[in-house]
């Protein structure tokens, strides 16, 4: 038997492998079916300081390989989480990593500082990436500045690991990576969806009501994984990789890359039941290997050979 | 809500039989969805390995079909083919196997003071109601059927219902079989000889608009009606926030809830139709 635990800041999680926020609801849903404390962790959905009703239905599109999605963040607020989510939670015995939102950056820090005065929370998701809310978000994901700001006005207000969701709707997410470590982050995760669109040519309208919406799944792999692979690259604070992982090879693929731990989301819509699946499978995979413990896999890739040389990328 | 047994079967199709170049009934041996569904209750079932289509699609379960012993052993799932997941589950062969995930979803409910039933089906909307009309037969109670379809060649398993009792009231647009008209015709009639006090629940299934139109007369009746709804949806069990309907709140605003697990089956009185994404087919 392999080492499966994944070292991740403050935490040593029991297995690399995350439910991805938006894509697991707020884990109670999943409690009668899967046993939550097999999962490295999860991490619900968004949460601001009030409830939002997000945006009118079509909210998802299927694309090659992949989903368009424009929930628009629905939710039920920190407040009703922390008295009538998390405490399910605490009991089925989860690691519970809360995606935390924001319209201005004071939000954030108020979301931080409710959860941070909670028992059961192991670990704070920053979310400056969602593609699909006008204001707030992404806004500061987006821009150096405001990714340094939102981490560091965190960082004043919990002792909780901070772990900014990076956006892929950027120049170079490297440089993002840097100021998120630089402004006290305790990891990062990425990547968050592609901005997209599809259109329905037989109507010639938008096929999400919201016109735009995040591209998700196997779709956008390789691309996530070159994006991991910058990362790792340019920061010493552990990551954490997505986009388009259903299986133990993506999962390795992602570490290899440099990733501590990885987040699953669409695959689990189509499979539920794909953690355990996927637990047997790295097993096999480490046998297979000789890997003793499968955190030695975490940024092989970059040992192998020459680093790449960025093929276009600003200075 | 009720607590979830939800499994994820790999189901072999026993059957596929073609009802029509668009309609086919696919039976699948999934015995512990079938041993647990209750009436009403859907699966998500993959139509195919692969990226494409990626997600699952959700089917009303049609009939829980039982051994000699009375065992259930296996669904079958009414189909009609429009998409790539429709159309996928139209060609697929006895032998092949498909994940099935479920029984999800709130069940019909089932009052215990009525003595009349009257089930209003459009289409494929007839998916939900063999499971409820068997539950309800097992009660004794007296059982309408109201069934519409544009084309009389359109209408399937009307024997089906027939041989357990249910008094059938067929509807067709171009006048082929049984009342000429939609299916509020026949509703209007059958209204205008109920009264008020004639204990009668009301189930529907159908396309967005008819389900609107056959609440809002039951509504001017002074009647609820229960009404399954089918969403684009992307999991089935409550974790993507993408099948939401509208329901109406107290404040008079709206309140978007998870078909998925609220639903499929909603008090017709509770939605906001206005707000319902059109119909999806």
């Amino acid at each position: 038997m392999a080492d499966l635990s994944a070292p991740l800041a403050a935490l040593t999680l029991r297995n690399p492998l995350m439910a991805a926020s938006g894509c697991f609801g707020y884990g109670v849903e999943y409690a009668d079916a899967l046993d939550l404390s097999s999962l490295g962790a999860v991490v619900v959905k968004g949460l601001f300081l009030s409830e939002r009703e997000g945006h009118a239905p079509p909210r998802i599109v299927e694309t090659p390989a992949g989903m368009l999605n424009a929930i628009g963040l629905q939710g039920i607020g920190v407040h009703r989480f922390v008295k009538e989510r998390l405490p399910e939670l605490r009991a089925r015995g989860a690691v519970t990593i809360v995606n935390v939102c924001g319209v201005t950056l004071d939000e954030y820090v108020e979301v931080s500082r409710v959860l941070s005065d909670h028992e059961g929370v192991a670990a704070i998701e920053l979310n400056i990436s969602c593609p699909n809310i006008k204001a707030g978000g992404i806004q500061f994901g987006c821009s150096l500045t405001g990714t340094h700001d939102v981490v560091a006005a965190v960082r004043q207000v919990t002792s909780l690991p901070i772990m900014p969701k990076l956006t892929p709707n950027v120049t170079d997410v490297a440089s993002f990576a840097r100021a998120a470590e630089a402004a006290g982050a305790d990891a990062i995760s990425l990547v968050n969806t592609f901005l997209a669109m599809a259109i329905d040519i037989e109507t010639r309208k938008p096929k999400l009501t919201n016109v735009l919406g995040g591209l998700s799944g196997p779709a956008i792999r390789p691309i996530a994984v070159r994006m991991v692979y910058e990362c790792r690259q340019a920061v010493r604070i552990p990551i954490v990789g997505m986009g388009g992982i259903a299986s133990a090879d993506d999962v390795v693929e992602f570490m290899l890359a440099g990733a501590d731990a990885v987040q699953i989301g669409t695959a689990n819509f189509a499979d539920p039941f794909l953690w355990s699946r996927i637990l047997a499978d790295l097993e096999s995979y480490c046998t297979r290997h000789g890997v003793t413990r499968l955190a030695d896999l975490v940024g092989a890739v970059h040992g192998s050979r020459t680093s790449a040389e960025p093929a276009c990328r600003p200075s | 809500m009720l607590p979830r047994m939800v499994v994820d079967e790999r189901a072999e199709v026993l059957e596929n039989r073609a009802l029509s170049a668009e309609y086919n009934v696919v039976t699948l041996a999934a015995p512990d969805i079938a041993a647990a569904a209750r009436p009403g209750q859907f699966v998500m079932l993959r139509t195919a390995p692969g990226l494409e289509p990626l997600l699952r699609r959700p089917f009303s379960i049609f009939e829980i079909v039982r051994g000699a012993d009375g065992t259930a052993r296996a669904i079958s799932i009414l189909n009609k083919r429009i998409g790539i997941g429709t159309g996928r589950l139209y060609a697929v062969r006895a032998g092949e196997r498909l994940d099935c995930l479920g029984p999800l979803g709130q069940p019909w409910p089932l009052s215990a003071g009525a003595r009349t039933v009257w089930m209003v089906a459009g289409g494929v909307g007839l998916a939900p109601f063999a499971t409820l009309t068997e539950a309800l037969v097992a009660r004794g109670l007296a059982l309408r059927l109201f069934y519409g379809a544009r084309r009389g060649e359109d209408l399937y398993y009307a024997d089906w219902f027939a041989d357990r009792g249910v008094d059938l009231v067929v509807t067709t647009e171009d006048g082929s079989r049984g009342v000429t008209g939609r299916v509020t015709v026949a509703l209007d009639r059958a209204l205008a000889s109920t009264t008020r006090d004639d204990a009668v629940d009301v189930y529907c299934c159908g396309p967005t608009p008819m389900m609107r139109a056959v609440a809002a007369r039951l509504a001017d009746a002074g009647r609820d009606t229960w009404v399954s709804l089918e969403q684009v949806m992307g999991c089935g069990m409550g974790g993507c926030y993408s099948c939401v309907v509208p329901l109406r709140t107290a404040a008079g605003g709206t309140h978007f809830v998870r078909s998925c697990i609220a639903g499929p089956v909603f008090a017709a009185s509770t939605l906001h139709w206005e707000g319902l994404a059109a119909d999806h087919g």
